[in-house]
Parts: structure tokens; sequence; C-alpha cells
């Protein structure tokens, strides 16, 4: 029993001697379904076809760290395809007290990884501890599930900001994508948001502080106001999460501050 | 549907085989050079990560430090990195409890090499380059292919712009094709390697557009691990 | 004799001989080869007294940078300038072409040229061509109408707009547009607002990159800023990287004695 949690059999996911290597999610040379994680699907007779393609979308998500926090921004629209279907739905989640999560991309997957989460929560309030999940746990435990997916050709397609307050008050900011790739920084963007905002942020960002909290709500509600003019799948509404040492909140939704003047200076073709 | 309610399939399409429109693997840049020395070894990577024209962080070390001498440059997927360096971590963890004792450099370079093989066919997507001090305390370097294959070296250099840097390299430290006696060469010190690592990156972040940012350098002897940064283009 | 030379002397306008072979060559799984892009950040704004156009310089092929220092600001007439993004060779010759044009107009109305003159020829030249000449294009100019900044698509199609941007930056540059352009700027405000649309796809964008070109049309003058900013220092290297003379090996010389068999006259060239 011990030897074996430590050392793997041979070529365990290999063919026997003698036969051909089975990729996993085909079928096996007898014709039976080959093994597929237990989680994820019942195989049918012939086989499985994973969904590949987003339907219901959540598009950007923002994601500033000040000096003492993290603010994450969406807006409150989720598509079906190019139609504004759900419009008020919050894509900012308080996960506990020192964790929120921005979720873009599949908004079935990203409420299937809520719910995964949430139950964790559960289980960690059941502990009776005092011991809570941080940021940076949750970031690189999504790494792992998202990783997993990935690699079984059955992605999660989600691309998701974690913030919060890490171990030892410290703001923490990152990002996991559906491939399972992550990295932290100062700040994070998801979808349009990563062409439209992050430049806007990247230049006014000081060489040798932080954000203040004065200039991070100003560049959240600058960026909000710029994917509402260019991005088409967004909506001049959003809702704002802020984790800082003493609160853990989502605050809004906030209406976007539009100007159309100019629209009428322009004359002629 | 035919008329046992069974749907047919085209003869090239085999059901169940998945039909792949989700790319698994991402490039997200980078580079990797190492020199090794008598009794030191120099390993710098550039801290940019990107994917297509965009860069998602500025400040994103690609060197892992697995022992006090030793330490494992990665660039290419870095989902694979992650899942790869983290697996590495987890085996030498593993060995540590069980003989009492750290990998030496050329232990991890086996078995890295190994784990890698054991994806041959769905691989980490991965540049490796690892430096370290062998067990006699001399520099060495290995560089890894994505499946595996390992070379024990003294100088590499990998990742996007490994191919712009290693003849930069054979010219500076292996002095490939210079009709020059060889104590009239310049000696390869600890400063040198620094120098021409640095030199190096400088110039690719002049030509490789997934190279910039800064670099992080590590310098590996006997008494553990220096670690430099030097400023590059941000373009 | 004559039929000979006849064929050899190319006609006017693209040569098309090839198109079935090479179609056939590239579903065979043929390579082409690369071409240069300017993968690149390109904008044009109108402020209170005329139109400020800007680009960046960096021209790739591919992930190398092919060129650092290269000018995507084109000219087409003293009051028109025209910014270009896409294959390099396609930008380069549409607005040469245009600007050739727009020349021969110039002498035949003898008037100058409106801008949505230049508007019309690019974008009828690009329509015709149904987006095989990738040149996505910012025009500005100044002409006796006003103020105009263009924005014209590969495909021949245009828009009329107060603030522009193109290319892989766009979306960066157009961030800055969003959140700062407003009606009748200064000259000095319109710059530097210009310069920090550049230099955030310079900075933002990896198909962006080296230093930022001005061009400002005012109503009678014209002022082109090139390399306005260097936004980028290169790095300063540590060693010194000559050779020692004598390192590449001479392994054999022959000397041999030319023999002038011929003069050449120089006929110094007739200046009009």
């Amino acid at each position: 029993m011990m030897n074996n949690s430590f050392a793997q059999p041979l070529w365990q996911n290999g063919p026997a001697p003698g036969q051909f290597y089975n990729f996993i999610g085909g079928v096996n040379n007898n014709g039976a379904p080959a093994q597929l994680p237990r989680e994820l699907t019942t195989c049918g007779p012939y086989g499985t076809k994973h969904s590949t393609a987003a339907i219901t979308t959540g598009s950007s998500v923002l994601g500033i760290k000040f000096d003492g926090g993290v603010l994450v921004a969406a807006d409150t629209l989720v598509s079906y395809g190019s139609l504004a279907r759900y419009q008020n739905i919050d894509r900012v989640f308080k996960i506990n007290d020192k964790i929120l999560i921005g979720g873009s991309g599949d908004f079935a997957d990203i409420q299937s990884i809520k719910r995964s989460i949430d139950q964790k929560m559960i289980e960690d309030q059941c502990c009776n501890d005092g011991v809570i999940m941080k940021p940076k746990a949750m970031a690189t435990w999504m790494t792992r599930v998202l990783y997993n997916r990935r690699s079984r050709m059955n992605p999660l397609y989600i691309d998701v900001v974690v913030g919060g307050i890490d171990e030892g008050g410290v703001p923490f900011l990152g990002s996991v994508d559906l491939r399972g790739r992550a990295y932290d920084d100062y700040v994070v963007a998801t979808g349009f948001a990563r062409h439209l905002a992050l430049p806007l942020v990247r230049e006014r960002k000081p060489k040798d502080r932080d954000f203040t909290f004065e200039e991070a709500t100003n560049l959240i509600r600058e960026a909000m106001k710029v994917l509402y003019y260019r991005d088409t799948r967004s909506m001049p509404r959003y809702t704002v999460g802020i984790c800082s040492a003493s609160d853990c909140s989502i605050k809004g939704p906030f209406k976007v501050e539009e100007n159309w003047t100019f629209a009428e200076t322009i004359k002629g073709y | 549907m035919n008329s046992l309610g069974i749907e047919q399939f085209p003869d090239y399409k085999v059901p169940g085989v998945q039909h792949v429109d989700f790319h698994p693997y991402e490039s997200n840049g980078g580079s990797v050079v190492a020199i090794a020395g008598d009794d030191f070894v120099v390993i710098a990577a550039d801290t940019r990560l990107s994917s297509g024209y965009t860069i998602h962080s500025r400040d994103q070390s690609k060197l892992f430090q697995m022992s006090s001498r030793t330490v494992l440059g990665s660039t290419g997927c870095w989902c694979d990195t992650l899942s790869l360096t983290g697996l590495v971590k987890l085996r030498m963890q593993m060995y540590e409890h069980t003989h009492l004792k750290t990998m030496t450099t050329d232990a991890v370079a086996q078995m890295l090499s190994i784990i890698m093989y054991n994806r041959r066919f769905f691989p980490y997507y991965v540049s490796n380059i690892l430096a370290g001090l062998d067990k006699d305390g001399k520099g060495v370097v290995y560089s890894y292919d994505p499946i595996g294959h390992c070379e024990r070296a003294t100088y590499r250099a990998g990742g996007t712009a490994g191919s712009l840097l290693q003849p930069v390299l054979d010219n500076q430290i292996g002095y490939k094709n210079q009709n020059v006696p060889a104590d009239q060469l310049p000696k390869l010190t600890k400063e040198r390697a620094v120098a021409v690592a640095s030199d190096t990156f400088i110039s690719a972040a002049e030509r490789d557009i997934y190279t910039g940012d800064s670099v992080l350098i590590n310098i590996i002897t006997k008494d553990g691990i220096e670690e430099k940064t030097l400023q590059l283009r941000k373009d | 004799m004559y039929m000979d030379s006849a064929r050899d002397v190319p006609s006017g306008g693209f040569n098309f001989d090839n198109c079935r072979r090479n179609a056939a060559l590239l579903q065979g799984g043929f390579k082409p080869p690369t071409t240069t892009k300017t993968g690149t950040t390109i904008v044009g704004i109108i402020y209170k007294d005329g139109v400020i156009l800007g680009a960046d310089t960096r021209a790739t092929e591919g992930p190398i940078v092919s060129d650092k220092n290269c000018a995507k600001i084109h000219y087409l007439a003293d009051n028109i300038y025209c910014c270009g993004a896409g294959t390099a060779a396609d930008t380069e010759t549409t607005t040469d072409l245009i600007s050739s044009q727009l020349e021969l107009h110039r002498l035949n109305t003898e008037r100058q040229v409106p801008v949505v003159c230049a508007n019309n020829m690019l974008k009828q030249m690009l329509f015709r061509y149904q987006g095989h000449i990738s040149a996505a294009l910012v025009l500005g100019g100044v002409d006796k109408y006003g103020p105009h900044i263009y924005c014209i698509h590969p495909h021949g199609s245009a828009d009329k707009l107060p603030y522009a941007t193109m290319g892989s930056g766009s979306l960066a540059a157009m961030a800055v547009f969003e959140s700062r352009w407003k009606p009748d700027l200064s000259e000095e405000e319109g710059k530097v607002l210009v310069r920090d649309a550049i230099a955030s796809g310079i900075f933002n964008d990896l198909g962006s990159g080296s230093n930022v070109d001005l061009c400002v049309i005012r109503k009678d003058s014209t002022e082109y800023l090139r390399n306005y900013e260097l936004a980028n220092k290169k790095g300063e290297r540590q060693l010194n990287y000559s050779f020692k003379k004598g390192s590449t090996p001479i392994l054999h010389t022959t000397i041999k004695d030319l023999q002038i068999t011929e003069r050449v006259h120089v006929v110094p060239m007739e200046i009009s």
C-alpha cells in the first residue's frame, strides 16, 4: 500500500506489451468504451463527444490591485451568441471573506465551477478550525481543475480572475484560463478588457508604489466606460467586488456614464 | 438516423473520437540561457508572459529553484510549465523524505527526462533548461526537447529566441570556428558568463517580439543562489 | 525578334499568370513565402486646427522584428498623409500609386485635391481587389472643407471619424482615445494624446514597437515629425564583441591582375 502510493506502475496509461496505444476518449480494441474519468461523463455506446463551444457567455472581467486590497469588476450581461440574453447577472462572486472571483467565458461552466467552490467552502466551514481558504490557494486549485479538464480535451470554457487578501494580509490578484495557465500581477483582465483596459491601467501605474483605492476605482470606472463603447458583447451596467482587510463584498450595480454628443459633429462621408 | 434509430457516422468520423476544435496548447513565449563554468553556473530567463500579440505579465519568473544547487528554466506552454515544475518539485520532496537527502542535479536531470517522456503522446509543450552544480561542484547544463530527450552541455539557449541566441553562445562561450590559440581567449569567469547572458538578452529583445521586459539571472555557486535582474525593452 | 522582346515587357497592373498554379501548390501543402507585415499601431485625430496622424515604427516577419525603425506615415499630397498597416508592400505601393494619381489630378484640375478624393481612390482600388491587397489605412488631411480623418479597411469600406485607429494595436490606442479625446483639442494636447495612443500600442501590443512618428497637418502647413519620441532605449551591452584580427582563418590567397578593357564615361543627369 505504502509503496503503491509512491511508485506508480510503469506505463500506467500505456498499452499492455504487444498492444497498441489507446488514446483517451476512444474505444478499446475489444469494442468496449474506453475508461473515462469517472467524474466527467458516462460513456455512451459510441464513446463520447465533448461540447467544445461556449453557448451563453460573459465578456470581460477586470481586476486591479491597490495598496490595501483588490477590485474586481464585470458588467452584468450574459450573452447568447450576439443576443444580449440575460442582462442582470452578477459575474463577480464573493467566495468567502478573503476571496473574490470574476468569471468570463461560458457561463454554464462558470456556474458549474462556482457550485464546486461553494461546496468546498461548506466543507471548509464544517471543519470549524478557524482556517479560511486564501485566494492564492484558490487560484492554484483552479489551475489543477482546469488543467486536468484541458488534458482530457474536455475543457471548461472559462477565464477567471481570482482576487482577495492572501496570507499575511497581502493583496493577491491572479488569473486562470481554460488551459490552466495562471499568473498574478497588479492588473489582470479577461476578454476584451485584456486589449482595451490593460493598456489604460498600465499607463497610469506609478513605478514606485501600488495604486491607491481612489486611483483604482477611477480606473475601473474609466475602463468599464471604454469597454462599453468598444465591446459589442457588453452593457453599461457593472458590479464591482471589493476585498480588503476590513471588507469583502460586491458593490453596485453601477451605471456607465455615456456621452454621445460628438456624434452630431460628424457630417458627410 | 437509420431504421434502428442509431445515428450513422460517415466512415472517416469514427464515433467517439474527439473532433478537436479545442487546442490544448498555447505558446506563451520567453527565452532561457544557461552557461556553466568550473565551479558555477549562470541561468537567465526573461520575465514576459504573453500569448498572441498580448502581454499578460511583465513580471513572471520562468526560473524555478528546485534546490540550493539546481535551477530549472522552463518556457513554452505556461500551463504545462506550471504542471511540470509542480510535479518535479513534488517528486523531489518525496525523494527527500524517503532518502533523507536532496536530489543531486544529475538525478533531477534524469528524473525530468523520465517525467517528460511519460507524456510521450501528449507532451508537455515546454523548452526546459536545467542548470546546477553536479556532485563534484562543477557547473552543468541539461537541455530537453518537449518529450524528454536530455542532453548535457556547458551552455545552452532555449525558448522563442533560442535559435537567435544559441549561435551567439557558440561563438562567445564555445569559441567555435575561431582561429585564436586557446590561451589568448578570455577565460570563462562568473562575471563574463553573466555579462554574455545579459548581452544576449539585450539583443534578443531587439528582434524577438516574445522576449523582453526584464531578465532574471540566477548565479549558482556552492555558497548558494545569487539573483540579479536587468531591465529590457518593454515594447 | 520583335515578338520576343515584346513578350518580356510587362504590361501595366498586376500579373495573375501563376494564380492557378499557386492555388494548386497551396492545396498540396506548399508553404508560401512570408511577407513583411506591419502588425502595427496607427492612429489619427482631428484637433482644433487640423489633423494629427501617428504611427509606431516596427515591422515584423512572424515573431521576428524585421525593421526597427520603418516609416508608416506615407505622403499622398502636400495636405494629405496616410498611415498604413498590414502587408508592408501593399501599404507602400497603394499609397505611392494613389499619391501619383492625386498629383496628376491636381495638375489636371489646378486645384488642391480634397481629402475625400484620396479616400475614394483608395477605397475603390482596395474594393476592386476584394481584400487581397492587405492594406488597412488611416487617411488624414486638411482641405478647403476642413480637417478629415478616414479609416479604410482592406476590403474597401471606409469610415469618416473624428479619431481612428488601425492595426494590431488599434484597441490599445482606441482605449486611450475613448477615455481622453474631446472636440477642439489644442495642438499640444493633440500631440500628447496621439503620442500616448501610439505608446499604448507600442507597449501593450507585441506587433507594435520602437518609436513614435507623428505628422501634424494644419490648414496651410504640414509638419512630419519623424521619430517624435524614442519610446524605447536599447540596452547597453557590457562586453566588447569585436574580434581579434586573424580570428577567421585565411585558407588560401590568390592575386589576379585586372585587365581594364572598357572605360565608363560619366554623363551628368539632366535636371529640368
